[in-house]
């Protein structure tokens, strides 16, 4: 089984216009959106729901008007300035440490399990299986989540034999980034060529390194700044994160978005189109190799 | 004046939406300081091009054990609700990266072995940029987990006398939460794409959650997306600019230039988002800025 993650640093660049056009091209594979904040890879695949599973993670607290003496010993302990003078918890600010749970000398807190989302598992059009997942608005534990949406994709292939997993993974290098990448198999790095791009780049570059994973590069847009499509091509062959390819600038990208299609689907002769397949050519022949 | 620029979708134009905000109030005579709060991939300092006079460490608390005074009761790892703490034969083990720096290991450990010391998860830096924006940014460690403490010592370096326009990071969890917890307008940054709205959906039930008042702008219109206006139209949610989708835009940004520098055509867009932030803060008795000596 060969998991292969897509990530960016920075957000919008392409990740999931990618992983989709790679869900149309790879066979035998499970799909997983480990974007859990903004997960929209579904709107493309359009998976209809099979099963649905709730995710509870972390504990959130309460307090009892009737039980509170009003003694501030919580308002004290709290570092998360969640309890208000009137002692109501800002669930929002809640990290759910416990601390007030803990040490209230009234026993006045209530601490329960947090639901903090919903995790998925469709059927695509190709008869596939794709998990993604839905956290609630405002809900923490987003790292666990996407730990949760890998741990399914992985069962579903390890049951059905399936060679693959694509997994469209968040933007940044925080927890959810760092879950996503954990024990796979492959990185592709989807880069623009901008400043930012590549600043960004080179961060999400250094903390993949923490997990010695081999990976290849695939700049978007390419012609909209030679200069910088070349420090990318400097900055993979400096990293040894091969060079997967480069998609031109295409005005059709953003209308084949509006009606939800990838760019395969909506212009198959673009030169974006044959740029992804030689992509997915130089990619699929990278995974024989492993 | 706190203005937050936020969007559930990464790339929809935040930054660029944020830092040329910055530089049309500064052009129109305001006090203005822009504040990154995307510390995982921080890049406005690309574009308010500061010089960073001041850099602090970020540090957070992390508990460490005296071994000797330990006795390997357990309290602490039985307690501790990030599984921070792995208590082995002999030793009690702490891992920094898990630890959310709560404190309640201190005060549960029955034999007072446990105290806190400072860890460094990232860079707070301060200074001044383009025409006299005042500039704060915070800078992430790579392989740290968790920006919300960061995040929140960023906003701190908020001054009160002047507009802060705080750009967010992208997702609609915990940090954008943080980020957007004590702003006084948020402006939501859409692309007409089902992506785009999918995301904003996400994003103004979290921003009204929490009571805030929330504006969009729309990125890269070219043509109109029915379901985002319908969407846009049904939650009553004021549309403050429609920036074309252009390809110059695009170039001027990938070089680190203002748009508003390099495209002047551009400056219309902004009269109208910063006259909602002037109409806001009069609302609120806030202050706009005022006028440079």
């Amino acid at each position: 089984m060969t998991e292969i993650v897509v990530v960016s640093g920075k957000g919008g660049t392409g990740k999931t216009s990618f992983t989709a056009c790679m869900a149309a091209l790879f066979d035998n594979k499970v799909v997983a959106d480990c974007d859990v904040d903004a997960a929209n890879l579904n709107l493309i695949l359009n998976a209809a729901v099979l099963e649905e599973y709730d995710f509870a993670s972390g504990h959130k607290a309460a307090i009892d008007k009737d039980i509170c003496t009003n003694c501030g010993r919580c308002r004290e302990l709290c570092r998360y300035q969640a309890i208000s003078e009137d002692y109501q918890v800002d669930r929002f600010s809640c990290e759910g440490c416990g601390a007030c749970f803990f040490l209230c000398p009234a026993g006045a807190v209530s601490f329960d399990e947090a639901l903090c989302g919903h995790y998925f598992v469709g059927k695509t059009k190709k008869q596939e299986r794709a998990v993604f997942a839905e956290l609630l608005p405002g809900a923490e534990n987003s790292g666990k989540l996407v730990t949760a949406v890998r741990k399914k994709a992985q069962e579903i292939a390890k049951e059905n034999g399936i060679e693959f997993i694509l997994t469209d993974g968040p933007p940044g290098i925080g927890c959810t980034v760092i879950a996503s990448l954990t024990g796979a198999s492959f990185i592709v790095f989807v880069t623009e060529p901008t400043v930012s791009g590549v600043h960004d780049l080179k961060r999400v570059m250094e903390l993949s390194r923490h997990f010695k994973l081999p990976g290849g590069i695939v700049i978007n847009k390419g012609d909209l700044n030679p200069a910088y499509s070349s420090k990318i091509e400097t900055l993979s062959m400096e990293s040894g994160f091969a060079l997967l390819g480069s998609i031109p600038y295409e005005p059709l990208v953003s209308q084949a978005q509006r009606q939800a299609k990838t760019i395969l689907e909506y212009a198959p002769d673009c030169q974006a189109s044959s740029a992804i397949r030689q992509i997915y050519r130089k990619l699929y022949k990278r995974m024989e190799t492993m | 004046m706190k203005v937050a620029v936020a969007s559930g979708k990464g790339g929809t134009g935040k930054t660029t939406v944020a830092v040329n905000l910055a530089w049309f109030l500064a052009d129109s005579g305001r006090k203005v300081q822009y504040i990154d709060c995307d510390v995982e991939e921080p890049n406005g300092h690309f574009f308010i091009s500061p010089h960073l006079s001041q850099k602090k460490p970020a540090c957070v608390m992390l508990p460490a054990i005296e071994q000797l005074k330990c006795t390997s009761c357990g309290e602490c790892s039985q307690k501790c609700q990030f599984n921070a703490i792995v208590r082995l034969p002999g030793n009690t083990l702490i891992f920094p990266e898990l630890c959310h720096g709560c404190g309640l290991c201190l005060l549960v450990c029955p034999a007072q072995a446990i105290s806190e010391d400072e860890r460094e998860i990232g860079v707070v830096a301060t200074g001044m940029g383009w025409g006299g924006i005042e500039f704060a940014h915070g800078v992430l460690n790579v392989g740290e987990p968790m920006p919300n403490p960061l995040i929140r010592m960023v906003k701190q370096q908020g001054l009160r006398d002047h507009i802060q326009i705080i750009d967010a990071p992208p997702g609609t969890s915990c940090p954008f939460i943080e980020t957007i917890s004590d702003a006084d307008l948020v402006i939501l940054v859409t692309e007409p794409t089902p992506f785009g709205l999918h995301d904003l959906e996400i994003s103004v039930a979290v921003a009204q959650a929490r009571g805030k008042s929330v504006c969009v702008v729309i990125n890269r219109e070219n043509g109109s997306f029915l379901p985002l206006e319908a969407f846009l139209e049904e939650r009553q949610l004021k549309i403050l600019a429609r920036l074309p989708e252009d390809r110059k835009v695009a170039e001027v940004y990938s070089d680190g230039e203002l748009m508003l520098e390099a495209l002047p055509d551009y400056r219309k867009y902004f009269t109208a988002i910063a006259a909602e932030v002037f109409r806001q803060s009069a609302e609120l008795g806030l202050t706009s800025g005022g006028a440079l000596p």
